[in-house]
C-alpha cells in the first residue's frame, strides 16, 4: 500500500494524483464506496446513461443491427414500457420496471465497424462526452477484448456482447468486464461427442479460420475436442475477417485428403465461405469412402438465414435459440416479435439478458458504482432468462448454461425455422477450471470505478 | 513574386503565439460545440501533427505521398513495442517511433522518388498496402516465429510483458493498470474544472504538437524550405541548372515520414493498442484530404482540415434519423419527414458522402482550401483593391 502513500504527499497530488489507474480503484474501494457517488460518470440527474457499441458497418453489421434492437427493447422495458418481456420471468429479480434506481435509462449508440481502433474510440467518446455508466455491445472478440481493456482502464462496466472466444473470459479477461455468451471451448465440449455420433471417430478435418482471437481459440477448442473422440486435424488455414471471397482458400481442401470441413467463420464470412463452399459441390463428394461434410462451429439464425438452403443438415453450436419454449424464451420472443415483426437472434438474446443483468445488479447493490456491480455480478445465479439456470461464476465473469447443438433444418416450416435444435448440452458438461490451459495466463485484477 | 517574400519573424511569432494559446485553451473553447471531451481533442491534435507533416512534403514539394498511413501504422507498432519491452513510459517511445518510421521512410522515399507525379503517389500507395498486409496477417512475425503485430486483434501492453524500465524510473509507483505515465504522472488522468476535462494525455500530445508545429515553421522559412518550394514549381529548371533535388525531396520525405511516425505514437500513448487498420490506404487518404482541405503548403491549414475532418466524423457518423428530427424541427411536418430521409442519407455511415461533397466543393471554389477562405474574406473585410487580390489569388493557383 505504500504507493497509495505516496501519491498523496505534497508532490504526488502536485503531479496529478499520478498513477491513478491503479490508484484508484484501491482507493475507493473502501472508503469512496459507501459514499457511493464518487466514481466515473455517477449519473447525477433523473437518468442513467448507457453505450451500445455494436457494429453498424462490416462483417458482423446484421448482429450489429439485431443487438441493437434487444438493446433498446431492453430499455424499454427496464423503463416500466411495453410487456416487460424477460423481466417478468427472470428470477431472483429486484427489478422494478422504474427504471434503474429510480433513474430512467437513456442511451447513447456507436459504431464499432468491427475493428478495435474504431471501437476503442468510439467506446472513449461515450464515456468521455455521453457519460455512460456501462458500456456493452461488440460482435467481434477482437473487438470486445480491446473494449474491455479500456473500460477496464477508464473505470465503467463493460457487458460483452456477442464475443465467442475463450480468451474473452480466459487470457484476457478482467475485472469491470463480465460475458454472459458462452465460448470456443464450450462449443468444442458439446459439439464434439454429437459430431462423434453423426459421423464417426475417423474423420480428417480441414479448418478454415477467421485470422483473429476468435478463430485462433474456437479452432484450438474444436480440434482438441474433436481429436480427442480419435478424429485428425490435417490442415488449418487462417483467412482474413471479411475476405469475401473464399474460393482461393475452399480450392486445395478436395485434395487434402480430409473428409470434414470446419469453417471457424462468422457473420458475412461465414455466410460466403459456406455458401461458396456448397457451390464448389464439396457437399456431394466422397472423400475415403465417406461422405463429405462440413461444421460450423457457431451458428447463429441470421447468419444460417443469409446462407439459405445451404446449412441443411450442418451441425454448429448456439447460445440461444427462438424456438426454446421455456417461459423466459417465449417472453422474450413475443415481445420482440410485437416490436420488430421477426424473432430475435442469439446476439439480440446475450444482448438483452446482459442489460437486464447490469440493471439488477445495480439494483441489489444500490449503487451504478463498478466495484457495487462486480460485487453483486460475482457468482450470481439466476434461471428465467432462456438458458435455465445460469451461474455468473465470479472467477472469471463468466456464465456457465446448458449449450444448444443445432442443425440446419432439413424442412423448414417458415423462414426463420431454420435452425432445430439437436441437443441441449448441460452446463456440467461444457464447465471447466478458470486455470484449464486455453483460459490460463490471465488476470481480472482490482475493480476499477475511475477517478471521480 | 509575392509568393518568395517571407511573412516577417514577429508576424510568425504572433501567429505562433495565437497557436499555441488556442492550443492550450481548446478544452475550454471547444466546450459550446460538444467537442471537448479527451478523445477527441487528443485525435485534433495528432491528426493536426500527421496533417502537418504530410504538408512538408506534399504542401511544400509537390510530391502527393498516398502511404503515409504506413509510418503512421509503423510508429504505432513501434511505440507499443517499447511499452511492451521498455515501459510504460511515453517518451522512449516516441522517439523510437520517430526512429523506425524515418527508417522505413528512407527505403520507401529513396526507391518511390525515382519517379515523380502519378507514378510517385502509386508506388507509395503500393508499399503502404504492402505494409498493411504484412501488419495485418503477421507475415513477418509469423515468418520469426513471434507475434509481432497480433494481426487483427491488434497489438497491446499485456500484464507480463517485460517493461523493464518500469521499476527503474518509476520506483514506488505501481505500473500494472497498463496505461501510459510520464515518470509517474497517469497520461490517462484528468482534472475537472468548472465542467472543463483537462486531460493529461492531450496535454502530452499539445506539448508535441506545439514542438513539431515551431519545426515545420522553421523548415519552411529556412534556405531548405526554400528549396523545396523550388521544386515544387519546377524541378526540371533546378535540374537544368546543375541541382540535385533528390536529396532535398527525400529529406522532404522522411521528415514528413517522422512526423507520421510520431503522430502513430501519439495515438498509442493516449490509448496503447495498435491495429493494422491504420495503415489502410483509406487512413493514407485522408491525410491528403485533411491538407488540401484546410490549405496545402500553408502552415496552419493542414492542421485545421485535420480537426475539422475530425470533427465531423465524430458528430456526423454518430447521427441518424433522430437526431436529424430533432435538428431540422424548424420544417414544417409533411416535409420534413421527406428531408430526413434524404438527409440521413449523408450521416451515419453514410457521412463520407457529405465529406466528398465538401472536398468537390472545396477542390473547385477554393483550391487553397479554408486558409485561402478566411484570405478572401480578410481582403473583403479590410478592403483590399481588386488588383491585389488577383495576384494573390494567381500566386495561390502557382503554388
Amino acid at each position: 500500500m505504500s504507493l497509495i502513500k505516496k501519491n498523496l504527499d505534497r508532490r504526488g497530488v502536485l503531479k496529478g494524483s499520478a498513477a491513478a489507474g491503479l490508484a484508484a480503484p484501491m482507493f475507493f474501494n473502501g472508503s469512496a464506496f459507501a459514499e457511493g457517488e464518487n466514481y466515473l460518470n455517477a449519473p447525477k440527474g433523473k437518468s442513467v446513461t448507457f453505450g451500445f457499441n455494436v457494429p453498424q458497418t462490416g462483417a458482423y453489421a446484421d448482429e450489429g443491427a439485431d443487438e441493437l434492437r434487444a438493446y433498446k427493447l431492453a430499455v424499454k422495458h427496464l423503463n416500466g414500457e411495453g410487456d416487460g418481456g424477460m423481466m417478468n420471468t427472470f428470477k431472483p429479480s429486484n427489478l422494478k420496471g422504474n427504471g434503474i434506481l429510480g433513474k430512467k435509462v437513456e442511451f447513447v449508440t456507436g459504431d464499432t465497424q468491427t475493428k478495435s481502433d474504431a471501437a476503442r474510440s468510439s467506446a472513449k467518446k461515450m464515456i468521455e462526452a455521453d457519460k455512460a455508466i456501462m458500456i456493452t455491445g461488440g460482435s467481434s472478440s477482437g473487438v470486445a477484448i480491446a473494449v474491455q481493456s479500456l473500460c477496464q482502464e477508464a473505470g465503467v462496466i463493460f457487458m460483452a456482447g456477442l464475443t465467442h472466444s475463450n480468451d474473452t473470459t480466459g487470457k484476457d479477461k478482467r475485472a469491470n468486464g463480465f460475458r454472459h455468451f458462452f465460448n470456443g471451448f464450450q462449443s468444442g465440449a458439446a459439439l464434439a461427442p454429437v459430431l462423434e455420433n453423426a459421423y464417426g471417430k475417423d474423420r480428417k478435418a480441414y479448418h478454415l479460420t477467421a485470422d483473429y482471437t476468435w478463430g485462433w481459440t474456437i479452432e484450438q477448442s474444436i480440434s482438441e475436442a474433436t481429436q480427442a473422440k480419435g478424429w485428425e486435424t490435417v490442415e488449418t488455414v487462417r483467412t482474413p475477417l471479411g475476405a469475401g471471397d473464399f474460393s482461393q482458400y475452399l480450392t486445395p481442401v478436395l485434395n487434402s485428403g480430409a473428409d470434414v470441413l470446419v469453417l471457424n467463420h462468422y457473420g458475412k464470412d461465414m455466410v460466403n465461405s459456406l455458401t461458396q463452399a456448397v457451390k464448389f459441390g464439396m457437399r456431394d463428394k466422397q472423400v475415403n469412402g465417406k461422405d463429405f461434410t462440413i461444421v460450423v462451429p457457431l451458428y447463429s439464425r441470421l447468419m444460417a438465414q443469409g446462407a439459405g438452403e445451404n446449412v441443411k443438415g450442418i451441425f454448429g453450436s448456439t447460445n440461444w435459440h427462438w424456438s426454446l419454449t421455456d417461459d423466459g424464451s417465449k417472453a422474450f420472443v413475443k415481445s420482440f416479435g410485437q416490436e420488430y415483426g421477426f424473432p430475435p437472434s442469439q446476439a439480440a438474446h446475450t444482448c438483452y439478458v446482459q442489460t437486464l443483468l447490469y440493471a439488477n445488479a445495480a439494483e441489489t447493490a444500490g449503487t451504478f458504482n463498478p466495484c457495487g456491480i462486480v460485487e453483486a455480478l460475482e457468482d450470481f445465479e439466476f434461471d428465467g432468462l432462456g438458458n435455465g439456470p445460469t451461474l455468473y461464476r465470479g472467477a472469471d465473469h463468466q456464465c456457465f448454461k446448458d449449450v444448444l447443438v443445432v442443425k440446419g433444418n432439413e424442412n423448414p416450416t417458415s423462414k426463420f425455422d431454420i435452425l432445430e435444435v439437436v441437443e441441449v448440452t448441460p452446463a456440467e458438461q461444457v464447465i471447466y477450471d478458470p486455470e484449464h490451459e486455453m483460459f490460463a495466463g490471465g488476470e481480472l485484477g482490482e475493480c476499477n470505478a475511475g477517478a471521480a | 513574386m509575392k509568393i518568395l517574400t517571407h511573412p516577417t519573424s514577429s508576424v510568425d511569432s504572433t501567429m505562433m503565439f495565437i497557436f499555441v494559446a488556442a492550443v492550450l485553451t481548446m478544452p475550454i473553447w471547444l466546450t459550446p460545440i460538444g467537442a471537448a471531451y479527451p478523445d477527441l481533442m487528443q485525435r485534433f491534435v495528432i491528426f493536426g501533427l500527421f496533417a502537418t507533416g504530410f504538408n512538408i512534403l506534399f504542401g511544400l514539394t509537390g510530391y502527393l505521398s498516398f502511404g503515409h498511413a504506413a509510418f503512421l501504422g509503423i510508429g504505432s507498432y513501434t511505440a507499443v513495442w517499447s511499452f511492451k519491452l521498455l515501459g510504460m513510459n511515453p517518451i522512449p517511445a516516441a522517439i523510437f517511433a520517430v526512429v523506425v518510421s524515418g527508417v522505413f521512410a528512407l527505403i520507401i522515399g529513396y526507391v518511390s522518388l525515382r519517379r515523380s507525379g502519378i507514378y510517385f503517389s502509386i508506388l507509395t500507395l503500393a508499399f503502404a498496402q504492402m505494409c498493411y498486409a504484412i501488419a495485418y496477417s503477421d507475415l513477418i512475425g509469423k515468418f520469426l516465429g513471434i507475434n509481432l503485430t497480433n494481426g487483427e486483434t491488434g497489438l497491446r501492453v499485456l500484464a507480463d510483458d517485460p517493461r523493464i524500465m518500469d521499476g527503474v524510473l518509476t520506483s514506488g509507483i505501481d505500473t500494472s493498470a497498463l496505461t501510459v505515465n510520464l515518470f509517474g504522472l497517469d497520461l490517462t488522468h484528468t482534472w475537472v474544472w468548472n465542467g472543463f476535462q483537462f486531460n493529461a494525455g492531450f496535454y502530452f500530445c499539445a506539448f508535441v504538437l506545439i514542438i513539431a508545429s515551431y519545426i515545420a515553421m522553421r523548415i519552411f522559412r529556412s534556405p531548405f524550405g526554400l528549396m523545396l518550394k523550388a521544386v515544387k514549381t519546377n524541378q526540371n529548371r533546378l535540374n537544368y541548372t546543375g541541382v540535385n533535388t533528390k536529396p532535398y525531396t527525400l529529406a522532404a520525405f522522411v521528415i514528413s515520414g517522422m512526423y507520421a511516425g510520431l503522430a502513430g505514437a501519439l495515438l498509442c500513448i493516449t490509448d496503447p493498442l495498435a491495429g493494422a487498420e491504420r495503415m489502410q490506404w483509406t487512413a493514407s487518404g485522408e491525410v491528403v484530404l485533411m491538407v488540401i482541405l484546410g490549405g496545402m503548403g500553408t502552415l496552419m491549414g493542414p492542421m485545421l482540415g485535420a480537426g475539422i475532418i475530425k470533427f465531423s466524423e465524430q458528430k456526423f457518423s454518430t447521427w441518424g434519423k433522430p437526431e436529424l428530427h430533432e435538428f431540422l424541427a424548424f420544417i414544417p411536418d409533411g416535409i420534413r419527414d421527406t428531408v430526413v430521409s434524404v438527409a440521413s442519407l449523408f450521416v451515419g455511415s453514410g457521412w463520407h458522402l457529405t465529406l466528398g461533397l465538401v472536398f468537390m466543393l472545396i477542390v473547385i471554389f477554393l483550391p487553397g482550401g479554408i486558409v485561402e477562405g478566411g484570405r478572401r474574406i480578410l481582403m473583403i473585410v479590410t478592403g483590399s483593391n481588386r488588383r491585389n487580390r488577383q495576384i494573390q489569388a494567381a500566386a495561390q493557383a502557382a503554388e
